[in-house]
């Protein structure tokens, strides 16, 4: 962000921008994930209409929805651990602003250029089971709680996998930071071909599947959602919130969806880049600065892609129980991705 | 080097007083989020020394894993909200001293291996691959060594949880 227009901006400016950059990099995909995807495509698919009142083809149902919770009482359970209870929703909410700062946007469109990008991005999305565990537990309720539990055994037991998966693409790329990782995937080739540059979706297609898993496990959405569970559990650990506490989950929750896109589309479609060799443009610096302005749009196609196969799935399938879960994790998707980590480093020497 | 010696006070007297509070507080929940507090804020205290790959890994291995599980397991066990009594045993003043001496070990220890050596203040960042050519090269031993302990830790968990 440091030339973007080419005028110099000083530091505080600087910061400025980035903060107010990375408010639209969460709540846009948000916004846009909960009307396009959860109002208008779960009603088409259930043979209905969805939202069409407020606005044209109800476009403004998000406003409204967020002005309803606005005006909602804050309720606060007598036995509930006050301090702890506010404080959670915030700590969700925290971990995915944190994980927005490495996604690159451009060539020069960036929060901060971390060395250990990805790495940095997987350590802080962990933090928000923190957060979920605080609510469980400061709730004073039994379903919170063990719903708080059962998010926090999932998370544990797909966070692995989702490590795992990412190993793949670091040692293909040779790199842990995010703009090296487009510029390897963009500037690459696959046996010598050129034409889309070398998206790891298809040399690391085993990590691209268990990656996407395992990011539906980590957002509890069907049919990993166990630990919300409506049925059972009455939204788990979300139980007792009402209100703007509970906005500030629901915006958590699918802006994590929109920030776990965007890092997968990243890793493996490329990110903000197109091939390079469509353009003739063979490094970092020789791409055109009008990429800062498009590549935030194409990250932004990308992750609307992945969301949309994140939420069909969540729309079309069922629950899995607690073991199928934890088998499923440990039995299949760990083993898979090990020996896909072999796999790869072993083709990494050989060619 | 003011701005860091300003960041490295305000973050080492969060830490001081996150410390006190996991010994003080009278709720073993509320112990295990102010030793979060710590821990983030050794993270904290990482990144000031330009070292990101560990802060990085604090915050992956303490926060993410180890404070999770913890809190996990005392919620499985003792979940209660409130305040705990008997949290302190009768051993409780004997960790002052103890805490004293292993101050004053660490101390001596650092004082005698680092002296006034000074922190490269020019951009030269350890990078992580020099971390990995470290570990894979000279420290290897010692490494796997390590992986060997850890597995005979998981397979002695492994044995007290099953019954059969």
């Amino acid at each position: 962000m440091m030339s973007v227009l080419a005028i110099e901006v000083p530091y505080w400016g600087q910061s400025l921008l980035r903060v107010l950059g990375g408010l639209v990099a969460v709540l846009l995909p948000a916004g846009t994930i909960v009307y396009v995807f959860l109002f208008k495509m779960m009603s088409f698919m259930q043979s209905r209409l969805g939202p069409m009142e407020a606005g044209p083809y109800g476009s403004m149902q998000l406003f409204a929805e967020v002005g309803k919770w606005l005006q909602k009482e804050d309720i606060q359970p007598d036995n509930a651990d006050k301090r702890i209870f506010r404080m959670a929703p915030i700590v969700v909410l925290m971990s995915t602003f944190l994980l927005v700062a490495v996604v690159p946007f451009g060539p020069d469109a960036w929060f901060t250029n971390f060395e250990t990008g990805v790495f940095y991005a997987l350590a802080v999305s962990s933090i928000s089971v923190l957060g979920i565990l605080m609510a469980g537990w400061s709730s004073a309720n039994k379903y919170s709680l063990l719903g708080g539990l059962r998010a926090a055994g999932q998370l544990i037991a797909y966070e692995l996998p989702m490590v795992l998966a990412v190993v793949g693409v670091v040692i293909q790329a040779g790199t842990m930071n995010l703009q090296q990782i487009v510029l390897a995937q963009n500037a690459g080739s696959i046996f010598g071909s050129d034409i889309v540059g070398n998206p790891y979706v298809l040399t690391q297609f085993v990590g691209f599947v268990v990656f996407m898993i395992a990011v539906q496990a980590e957002l509890t959405q069907a049919p990993f959602d166990m630990p919300i569970a409506e049925s059972e559990l009455v939204s788990g650990y979300m139980t007792e919130y009402s209100g703007f506490r509970f906005l500030i989950f629901f915006i958590g929750e699918f802006a994590t969806a929109g920030v776990f896109a965007m890092i997968a589309s990243t890793l493996f479609l490329g990110g903000w880049g197109i091939p390079f060799s469509w353009f003739g443009w063979t490094d970092m610096d020789s791409v055109a600065n009008w990429m800062n302005v498009a590549g935030p749009l194409i990250v932004f196609t990308k992750m609307m892609v992945l969301v949309f196969l994140i939420m069909w799935i969540r729309f079309s399938s069922p629950r899995f129980r607690e073991d199928q879960l934890q088998r499923f994790a440990w039995k299949v998707l760990i083993p898979v991705s090990l020996a896909n980590i072999m796999v790869t480093a072993v083709l990494k020497v050989a060619f | 080097m003011v701005a860091q010696n300003i960041g490295f006070t305000i973050i080492a007297a969060a830490m001081v007083v996150g410390a006190l509070r996991v010994v003080t507080t009278t709720n073993v929940v509320h112990a295990a989020l102010w030793l979060v507090v710590v821990l983030s804020g050794a993270a904290a205290q990482y990144i000031l020394l330009a070292a990101e790959f560990i802060a990085v890994t604090q915050v992956l291995v303490y926060i993410g894993a180890v404070m999770v599980l913890f809190l996990f397991g005392t919620m499985l066990t003792r979940s209660r909200i409130g305040t705990d009594s008997g949290l302190n045993n009768s051993y409780a003043k004997l960790g002052i001293p103890v805490a004293m001496v292993l101050f004053a070990a660490m101390s001596l220890a650092l004082a005698d291996s680092f002296g006034t050596e000074e922190l490269p203040t020019d951009s030269s960042l350890i990078n992580t691959q020099q971390i990995s050519d470290q570990i894979f090269g000279p420290y290897l031993l010692p490494f796997w060594a390590l992986s060997f302990v850890l597995l005979a830790a998981v397979i002695g968990a492994i044995v007290l949880a099953r019954k059969d």
